[in-house]
């Protein structure tokens, strides 16, 4: 079940970055973007991300998304003509992905059972999946499964974010205030 | 656990969105493309961080604080650009071009 509920969001997924990648109007662009995120969303709940889901769909799909479609509409974009490039760009940049596709997407689908338990268990040897997998950290589930277990699902990112990480979420909190300084100085048009 | 499946997804959205950077030439477009990267990175993170900790999730979650600031600041240069060129095509956006 979980794993037909994966295929069916990420058909979604892919379907719409595609639609939006085509799309000539622009709001029609943001909307299939935002049915990206939310399929997303989805995706991270089958992955025990519970949070981050919830998170992806406020943050991305709610706000950023909104200050897309609200600059949009502001500057009157969504009847634009066609952007896509001419013809040489088209095959140089169909050449490029398609060289980028080849070295991307069969490594990593090829991500074996062997090769994860080689990296969980963190040992120099090949170590039998099933050994590992079956053992006492996968027997209740995965890392996260077993944080959510001790934790709750907010607590299980929670832990590592103010304990390991609180340095660098401070600084995000700097990142953020120097992006609104940043916008209002650049939106204003004299200060 | 879908690992595997997830990064197959994860990066097949990265190249759809590293093609729409390459063939569209609308700034606001081109924009949207780079957050459908960023997702895709998201996933493969998420995905990655049952085998490896908790960790993975934390960066995602600072991904998505600083894609909200990267969006900010970049649709106000957006607006700086419209508003000098009556326009967001790229073509018309060339200062910087040698």
């Amino acid at each position: 079940m979980t794993e037909r509920l994966f295929w069916f969001f990420a058909a979604l997924a892919v379907g719409a970055a595609l639609l939006m990648v085509t799309m000539r109007n622009l709001v029609a662009c943001a909307l299939w973007l935002i049915q990206v995120m939310l399929a997303l969303a989805a995706l991270f709940v089958l992955l025990h991300a519970q949070f981050i889901g919830a998170i992806q769909v406020l943050v991305y799909a709610g706000a950023v998304m909104v200050l897309f479609l609200f600059v949009i509409m502001l500057l009157n974009l969504s009847r634009a003509e066609s952007d896509l490039r001419r013809a040489p760009a088209w095959f140089l940049a169909l050449i490029m992905v398609g060289l980028l596709a080849s070295q991307l997407v069969p490594p990593l689908s090829r991500y074996t059972r062997e090769r994860l338990a080689l990296e969980y268990t963190d040992s120099p040897v090949l170590a039998n999946p099933a050994i590992v997998f079956d053992s006492t950290a996968f027997a209740s589930g995965n890392h996260v499964i077993r944080a959510t277990l001790e934790r709750g699902i907010p607590g299980d990112v929670a832990k590592p974010m103010f304990e390991q990480y609180l340095v660098p979420f401070e600084l995000t909190s700097v990142l953020l205030l120097a992006a609104i300084v940043g916008a209002v100085v650049l939106a204003k048009r004299r200060i | 656990m879908l690992v595997a499946e997830s990064l197959a997804v994860s990066a097949i959205l990265f190249v759809i969105g590293v093609a729409g950077v390459l063939i569209r030439r609308n700034a606001i477009v081109l924009f949207m493309c780079v957050e459908l990267m960023l997702n895709a990175v998201n996933l493969s993170l998420v995905a990655l961080s049952q085998a490896h900790g908790l960790s993975g999730q934390v960066f995602v979650f600072f991904v998505i604080a600083v894609a909200a600031a990267e969006a900010a600041v970049g649709l106000a240069i957006i607006l700086a650009i419209f508003r000098h060129h009556k326009s967001v095509d790229l073509k018309n956006i060339n200062l910087l071009r040698g």
